[in-house]
């Protein structure tokens, strides 16, 4: 195992935490809770699995030239729970053809709407609490109004709908963010080091942001890792298998060319 | 005659540009001078005697031609600088030189213009290049600086400026060896260090946009840590050759990687998982040429496994990822295997006898295993295509030699899993 860092454990959740930070350390000393927000744990992570992409429905009879379609596209957590605890606001960067392409959700469900004909990239910018995370994050999202099969018909009861998954991860939490997500059902909580406590959360605080009753929600996709890690775990035997044999083959074919080679050459 | 693969391989051939202008090849119109040859003698400001030697001369109307012989203003030397004994006795004494050899030394600095390696080769006592070179550049130093009139003077001068290093040459040559004789797999695996640490110095770049202002500092001892790591514990050598056991030299480079990797993505603070593993995918297949990538693409394709995950949790990433490193690692085997095979031909003097349990055959020995087939066609060229029709089995269709170059098998079906 190669030495690289002195924390580091290679590949999973590293649980190991570096004491007092030099940072929480040099933090303004007469007020302790300022140094708490700043403690940040190294080699810990804390993911946030969401969903994005969007449904868009045919007008049929209303559908005009400019605007054949009604679309919303949107950014909800992936078992469709809260995502404003973590997500403080998010910006839907529209075509340059839309009035004010630029739009602002502060609140949860994360989403915009809109009529069109067009189909076109939209930009989305996730902006976090301030304990969460000071950067922003961008996902992108190519708008689909029209169905892959363009033989069938078009209808205006069943939308059309795609939806990515992925996973938002922050590196070295701080403190209060462990605090205060603790036991959220939007967030993936990593194990934390042995003996380290955590004051319990604010229950209070919570909104219902949640997009379980969301008028879009039957249309969601699910996504349950258990077909895809069930099918690269198969891949992988197969790989697996292949490799030995083919070593089985190079020693063999080595040992009959150590034979064959000619005097010279030894 | 090479194939034009290996032509490929090697670089290719350097597209040529004509060496001599075509314009310059018409007739010149005969000028008015009258030019004639003649054997003239001649000497040379550069010999000590006067000695003539003769050669054809370009006379121009009559006039042959004047001034010092051509090839006179390249013979030149050093200005080796020489001590008096008083000097020798009051500012360069050593007690690891004799005057004797400090005085031989520079007789032959002279003689053979500071061609360290002559002088080291003839000198009588046994003396390393660097010692000599340390031995000349410190008492010409001194010898200047004592001539001097004032330090000043002379402290621009580069044997004042820049001493004579002992240490840091010997160094510097033993690096240099090693580099030379590096071998290739040794060569390879410090490109990918050198490709990642770029990576990570690029990407903090990106995230020194960020305000965050304390960048933890083990990231920074991450990638040279990686990168001194390998070069200390990788005394095995590459899996050229038979071993057996489980793949160890890829993976040693692939971990460091991938550590410096995690180091360059923990200094993002937040990021999509897909992004994340784009990039432990991009680090992995660092060493290997586009070809190969769409190779192990076909592969996952054949596999039924999704190029990109359709749900990337860390989990999935993680086995998705060991899964690409695990095709690399097969592709290079088959790569390894068809070298061996075609080493043994060539022992056989071309001909292509039947081998048993040959290779190819077996990897397709059971109907199970019919799961991805080998790129044979894309090297070797005619040959392995040959062997392969030679070993047609039963029931087998033409899978890959007789059809053109790259067409592939048919696609993996649910089924045959």
């Amino acid at each position: 195992m190669i030495n690289s860092s002195s924390s580091k454990k290679h590949g999973t959740d590293q649980q190991e935490i570096s004491g007092p930070t030099a940072k929480s350390q040099r933090a303004q000393m007469g007020k302790p809770e300022e140094s708490e927000n700043k403690k940040r744990l190294k080699d810990v992570e804390i993911s946030v699995p969401i969903v994005f992409g969007n449904a868009a429905f045919w007008l049929g009879k209303k559908a005009s030239d400019y605007q054949s379609h009604k679309w919303t596209v949107y950014v909800r957590g992936a078992t469709n729970e809260d995502l404003s605890v973590v997500v403080k606001r998010a910006v839907f960067q529209l075509h340059s053809s839309f009035n004010n392409p630029t739009r602002v959700v502060e609140s949860a469900p994360f989403e915009l709407s809109e009529s069109g004909w067009g189909e076109f990239e939209i930009a989305i910018t996730l902006y976090f609490h301030s304990d969460v995370c000071e950067k922003p994050l961008n996902l992108f999202h190519h708008l689909k109004l029209y169905p892959e099969d363009e033989s069938g018909p078009m209808s205006t009861k069943k939308p059309v709908v795609v939806e990515f998954y992925d996973e938002i991860v922050f590196t070295e939490p701080s403190e209060s963010f462990l605090a205060r997500v603790q036991n959220h059902p939007a967030v993936t909580f990593p194990r934390l080091p042995a003996g380290f406590t955590l004051p319990p959360p604010d229950e209070s605080k919570r909104n219902r942001g949640d997009t379980k009753d969301h008028p879009l929600s039957q249309w969601f996709l699910n996504f349950s890792e258990a077909d895809e890690l069930l099918q690269l775990a198969a891949a992988r035997q197969q790989v697996q298998a292949h490799i030995a044999k083919l070593r089985r083959q190079i020693s063999m074919i080595d040992g009959q060319n150590q034979q064959l080679k000619p005097p010279s050459d030894q | 005659m090479v194939s034009r693969e290996v032509y490929a391989l090697t670089g290719g051939l350097a597209p040529l540009m004509p060496s001599i202008e075509v314009s310059q090849l018409k007739r010149r119109p005969p000028s008015d001078e009258k030019i004639t040859w003649q054997w003239l003698p001649f000497t040379s400001s550069a010999r000590k005697d006067d000695l003539q030697l003769y050669h054809w001369a370009r006379v121009v109307n009559g006039v042959p031609p004047t001034g010092d012989y051509s090839f006179a203003k390249y013979n030149k030397s050093v200005d080796v600088i020489r001590y008096t004994d008083e000097e020798y006795e009051k500012y360069l004494t050593d007690p690891t030189w004799t005057k004797e050899e400090t005085d031989q030394l520079f007789d032959f600095c002279e003689r053979f213009d500071l061609r360290f390696i002559i002088i080291a080769d003839r000198f009588p006592t046994s003396r390393t290049v660097e010692e000599l070179k340390d031995r000349y550049y410190s008492v010409s130093r001194a010898i200047l600086i004592a001539r001097a009139p004032s330090p000043g003077e002379v402290a621009g001068h580069p044997l004042v400026k820049e001493p004579y290093n002992v240490s840091q040459e010997t160094e510097r040559k033993r690096a240099l060896s090693m580099v030379l004789s590096q071998t290739k797999h040794q060569e390879r695996k410090d490109a990918e260090v050198i490709a990642e640490a770029k990576r990570i110095a690029e990407s903090r770049m990106a995230a020194q946009g960020v305000e965050e202002p304390d960048l933890p500092v083990t990231s920074d001892i991450g990638p040279e840590n990686a990168e001194k790591a390998i070069g200390h514990g990788d005394t095995i050598s590459p899996s050229n050759v038979h071993v057996p056991s489980a793949a160890v030299a890829p993976s040693t480079s692939i971990l460091a990687d991938n550590t410096s990797t995690l180091a360059s993505l923990r200094m993002l603070w937040v990021y999509l998982r897909t992004y994340a593993l784009e990039q432990m995918v991009q680090a992995a297949s660092s060493s290997a040429g586009l070809r190969t990538i769409k190779r192990v693409e076909q592969t996952l394709q054949d596999l039924g496994v999704n190029l990109k995950p359709k749900v990337p949790t860390k989990a999935v990433c993680a086995e998705h990822l060991e899964l690409r490193k695990e095709i690399l690692t097969l592709l290079n085997l088959q790569k390894q295997l068809q070298y061996k095979e075609a080493e043994g031909s060539s022992f056989r003097d071309g001909s292509y006898g039947d081998m048993p349990g040959t290779p190819k055959r077996s990897l397709r020995a059971a109907d199970q295993d019919r799961t991805f087939v080998p790129d044979t066609i894309s090297f070797g060229g005619e040959r392995v295509g040959k062997r392969e029709q030679k070993r047609k089995g039963p029931g087998r269709v033409a899978e890959t030699p007789s059809s053109p170059a790259h067409k592939r098998p048919r696609k993996l079906k649910a089924s045959d899993l």
